[in-house]
């Protein structure tokens, strides 16, 4: 048996609302899988399970707030025997946090389910091994709901849970979600504002930044994208955007000290690129999670992903491996604004490559100039890792890794 | 599809994209980014969404062609048999 723990949500956030459950003690899980929903200061996040086995039971009820760290289920290794249901269902008095409905949207608009069975038939299920006692409506409108029973106090005979026993915690978390539910479309800005402030002060603290700059001929890129894009549908189309994601990535191949965490006095280099695309929040805000392993990915690829992650983010929803495994960030301007920025890196990272709004320059080409279409680089990064040297060759392969798009 | 249709069809999507947008604080002339607020992800998104609502191909070349509300408009109707 292994505790299903939650899991780091990235440097500003320590804790979060437990909100929904995805899965049912009982349930096989796989890892990766998504099995529960915490609302934090960003939005809805996912969390995953990191093991195979099957969903044992829940620790943490809903509407709960739960740090960092904190067991929220046991998950059984295959193979392994269930943990006793019995236990719970021997001292009901316990019996604990209540309970969980399948959705938190719209939990009062629920349709009020039909009893399906008579009362007569809703007699106590008691089994000599001392068994869950729980009426079979009760028991189809527990997993229904994904409810574990074995957390109910049962209000029938012997303690027998009944129908009305889990139509009411059923209705009990509900408002609790309610209660819990940010007012505005899964963002709390005040909140999410102090978190950045948080980290961008912890970042100011204690990382000693240091900045470079470098203009790059961005007409290549243009040209290279223009044409790929030529006669596809629209959702076909990648955007410059999915360039600079893979021109990053490729540099960090050699450039190893830019990507990784520092942590307790040390830098630890990632193993993979997990690119961190910085994405900004109508209303205010930002965050930045990440595409995993950027380096062995093509550009469709890079650019389903950016679109899936913009998406979410919109919709105020992500993972929580999104939000902690980014090996260094990217930000970028887009095509509003101003042409530069100097980034702040989100630690533990130690760096951050900031891409200004292309503008059109005139630019010497084979002895002439000539108008072209430019764009900005910066980086910012940790003096306790790297120094301005390397750093002035990291910025700098970007830059002809973007001259040379077909090779990304 | 008549004018009204592709109107609203425009209204819808950019309302899915922009939610906090009124539509009668937006200048209708002014670049439909910075009216919208919205970003080159946003914008592809739009395109997508109308290409598919409208079955129009709505290529790269012709971005120039969307560049307020009213060109948007006016290049959907266009096109639109």
């Amino acid at each position: 048996m292994a505790e299903f723990l939650m899991p780091s949500l990235g440097a500003d956030m320590e804790a979060g609302t437990l909100v929904e459950w995805l899965k049912k003690p009982g349930d096989p899980v796989k890892r990766g899988e998504i099995i529960a929903v915490v609302e934090t200061q960003k939005g809805a996040i996912e969390i995953e399970c990191f093991e195979d086995g099957v969903l044992d039971t829940y620790l943490v009820g809903l509407g709960t707030r739960v740090p960092v760290g904190t067991p929220l289920a046991m998950i059984r290794k295959p193979g392994e025997e269930p943990a006793a249901p019995k236990a719970e269902a021997a001292k009901p008095a316990e019996a604990p946090p209540p309970p969980e409905p399948e959705k938190p949207v719209e939990p009062v608009a629920e349709k009020p389910v039909p009893r399906p069975e008579p009362e007569v038939t809703a007699a106590p299920v008691v089994t000599p091994s001392g068994r869950l006692r729980i009426t079979p409506a009760a028991r189809r409108l527990a997993a229904e709901k994904s409810i574990d029973p074995a957390m109910l106090t049962g209000s029938g005979p012997e303690g027998a849970i009944q129908l009305a026993d889990v139509e009411a915690a059923s209705a009990t978390a509900a408002l609790q979600l309610e209660a819990t539910r940010p007012k505005t479309g899964g963002f709390d800005f005040s909140a999410m504002r102090e978190a950045i402030a948080a980290a961008m002060a912890r970042s100011k603290r204690e990382i000693p930044h240091y900045y470079l700059s470098h203009r790059s001929d961005l007409t290549n890129a243009e040209a290279f994208i223009a044409e790929r894009n030529a006669g596809k549908a629209p959702e076909e189309r990648i955007l410059v955007a999915a360039l600079f994601v893979k021109a990053v990535a490729k540099a960090l191949k050699k450039y190893k000290e830019f990507n990784g965490h520092y942590e307790n006095g040390e830098f630890r280099q990632g193993e993979s690129v997990h690119i961190g695309m910085a994405i900004n929040i109508r209303g205010g805000g930002l965050v930045a999670p990440a595409i995993h392993d950027a380096q062995d990915l093509d550009l469709d690829t890079v650019m389903e992903k950016t679109r899936d992650l913009v998406a979410r983010v919109r919709a105020g929803r992500f993972r929580a491996t999104e939000l902690s495994d980014p090996t260094i960030t990217v930000t970028s301007l887009g095509d509003r604004g101003v042409e530069a920025m100097f980034p702040i890196i989100y630690p533990p990272q130690v760096a951050i490559v900031g891409i200004g709004m292309p503008v059109t320059r005139p630019w010497v080409v084979e002895d002439k100039v000539v108008p072209r279409s430019t764009v900005t680089l910066t980086l910012a990064a940790d003096h306790r890792v790297s120094d301005g040297h390397r750093g002035a060759l990291f910025l700098s392969a970007i830059d002809k890794n973007l001259q040379e798009p077909e090779k990304l | 599809m008549s004018d009204d249709k592709i109107e609203a069809a425009l209204r819808q999507e950019l309302h899915k994209i922009a939610p906090d947008m009124e539509f009668e604080d937006i200048d209708p002339l002014g670049d439909l980014r910075e009216e919208f607020d919205i970003d080159s992800m946003d914008f592809l998104n739009l395109v997508s969404a109308l290409s598919k609502s409208l079955g129009l191909p709505m290529p790269e070349e012709d971005y120039d062609e969307m560049g307020s509300y009213n060109a948007m408009l006016a290049y959907l109707r266009a096109h639109s048999g």
